[in-house]
């Protein structure tokens, strides 16, 4: 699923042709009132020139043609945009909605029994039994059992994941396969409200709702419209003083060009796109309203591990008791964690290569009684026999233990004032004692993710404060934070902490974007403005957030910021553009009305324009064109750069303010000097 | 144009930037209710009124209480200055016993000074007695001018305030605008115009003996006063041999100084500030030009202020400046450049260009400057006839009332004008940051958008449909006119605009004086204030009640250099783009007709 659909793509732009004649339809095309009104004036074009041809009133059939198809082009070209994007939101849903065919369920019924019934008449409450091979038959949580089971239906992802009742991981998704195992899953939505189906509905954008933004444009350009009619209505009567009545052809072509009908056109494709470029980034809104917000997010709280460190710690430091040599420490350790494949075992390793040169060796190049000593829970320990030699690594409390239970060796407060500089520096202390004598202490700590200080740079720029939520110490959280670049942290937190964080900040006017996976998050997800659950998190944490991240990457927030903001951006500079074209096309069209009574206004046709006729069409030709033209820019979004406001503002008011008002100019001389030379005008 | 030309107006528009803070920071006083210099005197006149009156200055309202106790007192005020002219025979200080005006025009006079336009219907020093000037009209140009004022502190309260509902009291804001601003400074301005030798008597009209008598043809009337006709049906003329001139008198001065520093525009006399008695000196003319910004500027330093973002105060005058400019400019070049229709034996460059309509003790840069102060604000005051301006000349003015007189703009009138093209501004741009619009810490969402779109439809809504309606009728609406084609078609739109935006100023060519003219650009003024002050109100209602957002590197920048430009690209666009249409039949094509030596 996380290919990218060209905007290319045969099938989709096929079918898109196919739904933009399907959208004429009045009923749909007023939800759109600058296309509305296009479409309105196409059709009273369209009776006029019949009426035309019956009374035999044709004054230049040829030219009034012309302008009544390309008047049926924009609205064509506008619906286009919408289908493309629709239609590139369904490529994506097929995806999901063939992981939903035909499934069937295993229902437990009140007395025990197994009846077969089809998934799509389960209901709320309803326990099914899923076994290895069946598809989990709706969204919902395990009662009892664990199983391995593939969502790479809804992630992408592979590697199958461990799903078991209780706690955090009990969460099953309508449309994944058990691998291994069984399950008992008591069913949490209706049918048709899974949250495949959801997602489906929303990506296509069948149940999409204007976002608050969009409805507050959607004003705004029909308040234009209503303007521009009003100043196209009233300059017949203008033109009849001055003895120079324009035909109907004329005016409604000069009110089309007025109008913004280029984001008119693409706003909500623009919408659409947005929903489906976070799809492509396997995150799932649940409205287009949480993409808004995202754009709009002033704090980021991000989860320590996982987000800002690597989820494991590495060994970065050997420190040795008095009286014994680094080296031998190095090498000791080294040997505990040969066989140790954790992320932390295998740092050890390669630490000790890398500071005192001690290449790891293989195992069978070691002594033949070799016997390796793995972790468990009872000894909390793991190491090394080797030639009657007791290597162990572990924390400090079991190996006290350890060291206890043999020789008698007692530890020293030496090693005791050791573990607990580690501990309160952030880091975690692994103990090593050679047949039972501590010998010192590994130091493993948290890594920061390569190049999220730089990230945190950025979204400094952009006015996005960020606060790591950790589980640590106040004084580990502090370091963390410094060498991460963070701009504030909460530590120790607890869900109680995190969500009076977010009122905090609410408070102030702030809106707050987090993610969570677990149960306790679900309060904070559901205060925070964009909370983003993780799709290995519980139900209740993806019922409580709006958006779901189908990788579960938590790193993802920032992408979902950024989504938000370029989704705004495209809509603020097509608006800009759409506005800006205006100036040009006055001065293509009102000169070509008038210049028939008035010669001496011809000076007003700076682009040189062949004819009236040539001049009002290229004007109505370019206009149509350039929809089609920003069908790409509107399903791509302009680009993205963090920048501070200051600076985006200024490079997209020159490329799409100022390119607004130069481009028509350009484009309208180009088709004149076209359709002139094709003889079309 | 001449370097002593550019000079006098560069340095009009210096001391215009000299002012906008001290006078800034007063406002901000007076309307935050805090001490000022002149509390000593009107401390207790103030709190008189307000025991006088039985209002509670400390009880805010909330914008629909705001809104209709400004409308009452609207709504009284008219009656009250439409009883004083109807009754002026019967009330004192009539010393011509000049008789009641009309039903028609006693309602058009009434609208216009309780609207701040001061269209005038009437000859002031031939039609109103000393007693309605000064009780009725003066009156009207002080409380007029400080409703304006109240509704731009409204604004102004609404994005500085979060989250209430309360934007302050209408009384005491009405109460104190008056007292503390516009009284005293009004009353300095009125002692330094008598200096200038502005007249301030109570006399009747006096007749001086001409030194040189001429003869006039009239129309001969037969002992019933009846107009003899010839056989044809032409009037039959006879010789008048003018011996003597009517010298009008009276309490200009305390009129002048508030019909400027209001932005109220209505003359005592019927050339305006043409008359040498109602603007006697080139440094009286200075003055009253000044007069005319002063407010308007210091409300770009109030805003700044009251917001905590000084920057955006400037920001938001430099856009003033810089679309004042332009017009001082165009205005100025086409004016000196004269027309070339006149004989080349006629030398324009000894005169300074297009000379006809203006004084020769203001010339042609303080007629175009003049022209364009009056314009950008909603004043209304002429020291020159707009009607004789080049087209393009003419074409600033008409301009700068449509849109929307937000160029520093009428006292009051033009900070809420301005503010609506600042939302529109923040809604269309700000996307393009990445964040939902957002203005000083307030989100800026669809009511706040239909509001100010309804705000911005009204204006094009009014003057394009009557003057519509007018150009296609040929008997009430056409009739009027004293030219044709193009420039006749300048004077009705010219006429409406001057109306709905509340401004008065005219281009003189058009007879207004009929039922249709009377009527219809009577409802324009209702319409172009009143109507438009309800969006303003609600915006700023629904503004306060908003939670703050704290600004960060994110947040939409309002006191750039770039938010000066975006802003006059957005008044350009949603005020000149809706009128380019109309614009082009008249100024425009009367410009090329006129290159290519048509005239009319």
């Amino acid at each position: 699923m996380k290919n990218e659909i060209s905007i290319w793509d045969r099938k989709i732009i096929t079918q898109a042709l196919f739904d933009s004649v399907k959208k004429l339809n009045p009923r749909t095309m007023l939800k759109n009132p600058v296309m509305f009104v296009v479409e309105v004036g196409a059709v009273f074009l369209t009776l006029k020139i019949f009426a035309n041809i019956l009374t035999g009133l044709s004054g230049s059939l040829g030219f009034e043609l012309q302008i009544t198809l390309w008047l049926w082009f924009t609205v064509l070209f506008a619906n286009f945009a919408e289908a493309m994007a629709e239609g590139r939101g369904k490529a994506q849903a097929d995806t999901l909605r063939r992981a939903k065919t035909e499934t069937t369920a295993k229902l437990i019924e009140k007395d025990g029994s197994i009846v077969t019934t089809p998934a799509t008449e389960l209901s709320k409450g309803d326990i099914v039994y899923v076994e290895a091979g069946d598809f989990i038959p709706g969204d919902g949580e395990i009662v009892e059992g664990v199983a391995s089971v593939d969502e790479s239906a809804i992630t992408g992802e592979s590697a199958p994941v461990i799903r078991e009742s209780g706690g955090d991981r009990s969460a099953v998704t309508g449309g994944t396969r058990v691998l291994s195992d069984w399950i008992k899953v008591r069913i949490t939505s209706n049918p048709g409200e899974t949250f495949i189906d959801r997602m489906i509905a929303l990506v296509e954008g069948a149940s999409r709702q204007k976002t608050p933004n969009e409805i507050a444009l959607n004003i705004l350009l029909a308040g234009l419209t209503i303007i521009f009619l009003l100043a196209v209505v009233t300059l017949q009567p203008f033109a009849i003083y001055s003895n120079a009545a324009q035909t109907i052809f004329v005016l409604i072509s000069l009110l089309v060009c007025l109008i913004p009908t280029t984001i008119g056109g693409l706003l909500s494709a623009i919408g659409i796109a947005g929903m489906d470029r976070l799809v492509q980034h396997n995150v799932l809104a649940m409205s287009g309203r949480a993409v808004e917000a995202a754009g709009d997010v002033n704090t980021l709280l991000l989860d320590k591990t996982g987000t800002i460190t690597l989820g494991n710690r590495q060994a970065s430091e050997f420190i040795a008791l008095k009286g014994v040599d680094e080296k031998f420490l190095a090498d000791a350790a080294q040997l505990s964690s040969l066989a140790d494949e954790t992320p932390e075992g295998r740092s050890i390793v390669v630490l000790a290569k890398e500071k005192y040169g001690l290449r790891g060796r293989e195992i069978h190049e070691l002594a033949t009684n070799t016997d390796f000593v793995p972790f468990t829970a009872q000894t909390r320990m793991s190491g090394i026999n080797l030639d009657g030699r007791e290597i162990r690594k572990g924390a400090v409390d079991a190996i006290e233990k350890y060291t206890a239970n043999g020789n008698g060796h007692q530890s020293s407060t030496e090693l005791r004032e050791i573990v607990e500089r580690i501990a309160k520096a952030g880091g975690t202390p692994l103990v090593v004692a050679d047949n039972h004598k501590p010998l010192g202490v590994i130091y493993l700590k948290d890594i920061v993710k390569g190049g999220m200080r730089e990230r945190f740079n950025q979204l400094r720029q952009m006015g996005i404060k960020t606060v790591m939520i950790t589980g640590d110490n106040p004084l580990t959280a502090a370091s963390i934070a410094s060498e991460a670049g963070v701009d504030d942290f909460l530590a120790e937190a607890t869900p109680e902490d995190k969500m009076a964080l977010i009122k905090r900040e609410q408070a102030e006017g702030k809106l707050v974007a987090m993610t969570g996976d677990g149960t306790n998050d679900a309060p904070a997800l559901a205060q925070a403005d964009v909370g983003v659950a993780m799709n290995t998190g519980t139900q209740a944490a993806k019922e409580a957030g709006n958006m779901v991240d189908l990788d579960s990457d938590p790193t993802k927030l920032i992408e979902v910021v950024e989504i938000g903001k370029q989704l705004l951006m495209t809509r603020g500079a097509l608006t800009t553009f759409s506005i800006a074209n205006d100036v040009a096309k006055y001065f293509a069209i009102i000169p070509a009305m008038f210049a028939a009574t008035f010669p001496v206004l011809n000076a007003l046709n700076i682009m040189g324009l062949k004819t009236p006729q040539s001049a009002i069409l290229s004007a109505v030709i370019f206009n149509a064109l350039v929809i089609v033209g920003l069908i790409p820019l509107a399903l791509r979004g302009v680009k993205y750069r963090a920048m501070s406001a200051s600076s985006l503002l200024q490079r997209n008011l020159l490329i799409y303010g100022l390119g607004g008002i130069v481009a028509p100019f350009i484009g309208i001389k180009i088709i004149d000097v076209i359709i002139t030379a094709l003889g079309l005008a | 144009m001449t370097f002593n030309g550019i000079l006098q107006i560069l340095l009009f528009l210096a001391v215009v930037t000299l002012l906008a803070k001290p006078m800034g920071v007063y406002l901000t006083k007076v309307y935050g209710g805090e001490k000022t210099f002149l509390d000593f005197i009107l401390k207790p006149l103030e709190r008189f009124i307000y025991a006088l009156c039985r209002v509670d200055a400390a009880a805010e309202m909330n914008w629909k209480q705001y809104g209709v106790a400004m409308l009452i007192f609207s709504l009284m005020s008219s009656l009250a200055l439409y009883a004083i002219q109807r009754l002026q025979f019967y009330l004192p200080l009539n010393p011509q016993s000049f008789a009641a005006p009309s039903e028609h025009s006693a309602f058009n006079t009434a609208v216009s000074f309780v609207t701040n336009t001061n269209w005038q219907g009437y000859g002031g020093e031939t039609t109103m007695s000393y007693f309605s000037q000064m009780a009725g009209l003066t009156i009207q140009n002080f409380v007029s001018a400080a409703v304006g004022m109240a509704l731009a502190i409204v604004f102004i309260r609404g994005i500085a305030r979060f989250e209430t509902e309360k934007l302050g009291n209408f009384w005491a804001d009405l109460v104190r605008g008056t007292l503390y601003v516009l009284l005293p400074f009004s009353f300095l301005a009125a002692i330094f115009f008598v200096s200038q030798g502005m007249i301030q008597n109570f006399k009747p009209s006096e007749t001086a003996k001409l030194t040189e008598s001429f003869v006039v043809q009239v129309d001969k009337k037969d002992a019933d006063g009846n107009v003899i006709k010839d056989a044809s049906g032409e009037n039959v003329k006879e010789d008048q041999t003018i011996e003597t001139q009517t010298i009008a008198q009276g309490p200009a001065a305390s009129q002048i100084a508030i019909k400027m520093l209001g932005t109220n525009g209505g003359g005592f006399f019927n050339a305006n500030a043409a008359h040498p008695f109602e603007n006697p000196t080139p440094f009286s003319n200075f003055v009253q030009m000044l007069l005319i910004f002063v407010i308007p500027a210091g409300f770009t330093y109030t805003l700044g202020r009251m917001t905590k973002s000084p920057g955006h105060g400037w920001a938001v005058f430099a856009a003033m400046t810089l679309l004042f400019l332009a017009g001082t400019f165009t205005a100025y070049w086409a004016e000196s450049a004269g027309n070339p229709l006149y004989p080349a034996t006629v030398n324009q460059q000894v005169v300074g260009g297009n000379f006809e309509g203006k004084e020769v003790r203001f010339g042609v840069a303080n007629s175009a400057l003049f022209a364009t102060v009056t314009t950008d604000a909603s004043c209304g005051a002429v020291n020159s006839m707009h009607d004789s301006f080049t087209p393009l000349g003419g074409l600033v003015p008409m301009v700068n009332i449509m849109l929307g007189e937000v160029i520093f703009g009428g006292v009051g009138a033009g900070m809420y004008g301005i503010l609506i093209m600042i939302i529109l501004t923040v809604f269309i741009a700000g996307l393009m940051v990445g964040r939902t619009p957002e203005y000083l810490g307030k989100k800026i969402e669809a009511y706040d958008v239909q509001m100010a779109m309804l705000y911005a439809l009204i204006f094009p809504l009014i003057i394009l449909g009557l003057t519509a309606i007018s150009a296609l009728a040929p008997d009430f609406g056409l009739t009027s006119l004293n030219n044709q084609g193009a420039h006749g078609l300048s004077e009705i739109i010219y006429a409406f605009t001057s109306g709905t935006g509340n401004n008065g100023s005219a281009f003189a060519g058009l007879n207004a004086n009929t039922l249709w003219y009377n009527t219809a650009i009577g409802m324009a003024m209702l319409v172009g204030r009143f109507l438009m002050i309800v969006p303003v109100l609600a915006i700023a209602g629904n503004l306060a009640r908003k939670k703050q957002i704290p600004p960060s590197l994110g947040t939409f920048p309002v006191n750039t250099p770039l938010f000066t430009v975006l802003l006059i690209s957005i008044v350009l666009i949603v005020g000149a783009l809706t009128f380019f249409p109309a614009l082009s039949l008249s100024p425009i094509l009367e410009h090329f007709q006129m290159i290519n030596g048509q005239s009319f």
